[in-house]
């Protein structure tokens, strides 16, 4: 299949100058020859333009899919950076491991994941994916490599985690995975009729389950708002489970892009009646795959095209936790009364492990992600309003989510942003970060 | 089972590997880069080859091949299948200029292939048994103006593997002709890519499963086969008149 080389929200689209694939860790192109800025991309599953470099190169890391050890004992392992968490998965499962952590997509590189600092459902015990890590090979265009780990370029280490691809290129990366005892989860289902009622399931569930999520209504109104289901869960001891296979599969794929007007308030409305009252009772067990648990968009192949030519926004931030029900309450309340419609909305209560990345996104708090189909100037005020109150809280955008937010507000969001720009390396950038620092539209 | 990849560099090559790694096969990888040989036999020992061995060898000197071939059964016990899979696209506007640029090309790519099926025939006959695949391209289907020196080189390869396959099936000697279309990898990284491109584990997949069932001819992905047979029939008088 050719490759389009945009971002998963198709918004904004970009024109890179050339794409460089990068095949081997060992015979490696001449960047500093190269003219105009260079951005590593993956499997391009950011939403935003963090992954898009308009005018510039594009180095293509997917080729570096090597494993390089593995050692079963410990469950360290060493791979490239373009390795895909969906092979890995496929990998280490049948051998009674998992990933430490993984976002709700299989889709993305081992690089792009530490480039990220993503974040899972099991944040509240785990942390992110970059404190996993034990050590990564990092290519900048002057052509050194570098060994990074906390003890070995520290600095480096901690601004190549959650940096965006703009510190180097991660060649290959060691980290640790988790023991399982089989592929399945005991998941459970838990309907909330608001917002309150969320915080306090969350809070009950902390202790006891290494994964929980919610998916919250956001086009219903008055005493119906801020409600949806609770999904918590632990790894099951199945090893098997007779007509529940725990291979993956895809189920449908998307065939093209579908009208614009397909989702509206009025489909999402009745998808989300639907899908609240589908929970039968108030409480739901069951022994599940792994790969519906965590991965359940995957299983339609880009399905970012139901939001069409226009793409979408994903609108990601967090906001402490003292200040976090009155917040959450009113952005869920502008939503609600703005007639602008968010298909997805997940809520999840972040924990306190710390991330050693200069620019991680999680924070001690709760975290909500929305997506909304992307119509022009009423769905950028929207999310402008929106930013006012999460910075008004101390809260957050994520970047891997991100296409508009203003520099003041990514200076809020990130306030370790001096620290990291030094590391940036002179060649690298990428639409994004030439947006948030306000950099001409041609790069460095 | 024991397994030699050569040109086990090449990503198609490494995609077929990886799935003998995954049934715990031996491996003998032969190509020319040392550093490249050693990614890949890293990565094909931790899918789960129970072993692997690498030898590096410039292909396009025929004087290896004897002592390449020998090393592969000592270092493993012998050998039940091989895949030849090395290979070189060249540049067909610059080599059309040069008769020394052409015959290099189909030196590599036909000459080359040659003389290892001729000892790897010899071999597999008197074993009586294995798996013997070459990959083949579906540019040796037809002469096309904008690639028919690569073209030529595995049209030869594809004569040369069918009269081994009639000559080994007496024998039950299995002999696979893949004839690859469009594969996204280092050897293609110069053109432009569109809804034809295959991914090269796909194309691994394919030849693996072609070796195990022993298949004659394999086109991958398997529209190949009907577009090709759209081209072999248009007639010549037509066909030399399309810009292909």
């Amino acid at each position: 299949m050719s490759r389009s080389y945009q971002s998963w929200g198709n918004y904004p689209k970009a024109k890179h100058q050339r794409v460089i694939p990068i095949h081997w860790r060992d015979a490696l192109p001449d960047l500093q020859a190269l003219e105009g800025s260079l951005l590593p991309y993956g499997y391009g599953r950011s939403y935003g333009d963090s992954c898009l470099n308009e005018n510039g190169t594009l180095l293509d890391i997917t080729p570096l899919n090597r494993y390089i050890a593995f050692d079963a004992e410990t469950g360290v392992i060493r791979c490239e950076g373009g390795v895909l968490f969906a092979d890995l998965l496929n990998y280490i499962v049948p051998r009674g491991w998992f990933l430490p952590t993984t976002p709700g997509t299989k889709f993305v590189s081992v690089g792009g994941a530490i480039a990220n600092d993503v974040h899972g459902k099991n944040h509240h015990v785990a942390g992110t994916f970059g404190r996993h890590v034990t050590c990564f090979e990092l290519l900048r265009s002057d052509g050194t490599r570098l060994m990074c780990s906390p003890t070995e370029n520290a600095d480096l280490f901690s601004a190549t985690i959650g940096g965006l691809g703009l510190t180097g290129i991660i060649l290959w990366a060691e980290f640790k995975l988790r023991r399982i005892q089989g592929p399945y989860i005991a998941q459970e289902k838990i309907r909330f009729g608001g917002i309150d009622e969320f915080f306090d399931i969350s809070e009950a569930s902390d202790k006891d389950y290494e994964y929980t999520v919610a998916w919250v209504d956001c086009v219903s109104s008055g005493d119906k708002l801020g409600r949806g289901i609770f999904i918590r869960g632990n790894n099951a001891w199945h090893h098997k489970l007779p007509g529940k296979s725990a291979t993956p599969k895809t189920l449908l794929t998307a065939p093209f892009d579908l009208p614009s007007f397909a989702l509206n308030l009025h489909t999402v409305r009745a998808f989300n009646e639907v899908y609240y009252h589908a929970l039968l009772t108030k409480v739901q067990r069951k022994i599940v795959p792994y790969d519906p648990f965590f991965y359940p968009l995957d299983m339609i192949n880009e399905w970012n095209k139901f939001y069409g030519n226009a793409g979408f926004l994903q609108y990601q931030f967090v906001v402490p936790y003292a200040s976090d029900r009155g917040a959450i309450k009113e952005i869920l309340r502008q939503i609600s009364t703005s007639g602008v419609v968010s298909f997805l909305a997940v809520l999840k209560v972040f924990g306190d492990v710390k991330s050693p990345g200069m620019l991680s996104f999680p924070r001690p708090g709760v975290t909500l992600a929305l997506d909304f189909p992307y119509r022009g100037a009423p769905t950028l005020r929207l999310l402008d309003r929106l930013d006012q109150i999460v910075r008004e809280c101390g809260g957050a955008i994520y970047p891997a989510k991100d296409a508009r937010m203003s520099p003041q507000m990514f200076e809020a969001s990130f306030p370790n942003w001096r620290a990291f720009s030094p590391h940036v390396d002179p060649k690298f950038s990428s639409s994004f970060w030439r947006r948030v620092m306000q950099q001409p539209a041609s790069g460095k | 089972m024991k397994v030699m990849i050569i040109g086990a560099t090449s990503a198609i090559a490494h995609e077929v590997s990886r799935c003998f790694a995954a049934d715990n096969a031996a491996l003998f990888l032969v190509a020319r880069n040392a550093e490249k040989l050693a990614a890949a036999a890293d990565d094909l020992k931790v899918l789960g080859a129970s072993q692997v061995e690498t030898y590096c060898a410039d292909l396009a000197d025929l004087s290896t091949h004897g002592a390449l071939i020998e090393a592969g059964k000592t270092a493993l016990g012998g050998i039940d299948a091989v895949l030849i899979a090395h290979g070189v696209l060249g540049d067909q506007q610059a080599a059309q200029q040069s008769v020394e640029a052409t015959l290099e090309l189909f030196h590599v790519n036909a000459v080359s292939y040659i003389s290892l099926l001729t000892l790897l025939a010899n071999h597999f006959e008197a074993q009586k048994q294995g798996s013997l695949a070459v990959i083949g391209s579906v540019a040796g289907d037809r002469g096309r103006g904008s690639n028919y020196i690569y073209g030529a080189a595995k049209g030869a390869v594809a004569l040369f593997t069918g009269g081994v396959r009639n000559r080994l099936a007496k024998v039950g000697v299995a002999v696979v002709t893949v004839k690859p279309g469009f594969v996204d990898t280092p050897m293609t990284a110069g053109m432009k890519k569109n809804l034809l491109f295959a991914k090269p584990a796909q194309v691994g997949k394919r030849i693996y499963a072609a070796m195990l069932k022993g298949e004659d001819i394999v086109y991958t992905p398997p529209f190949w086969m009907l577009i090709m047979f759209i081209i072999r029939n248009i007639p010549e008088r037509i066909f030399k008149k399309l810009k292909l």
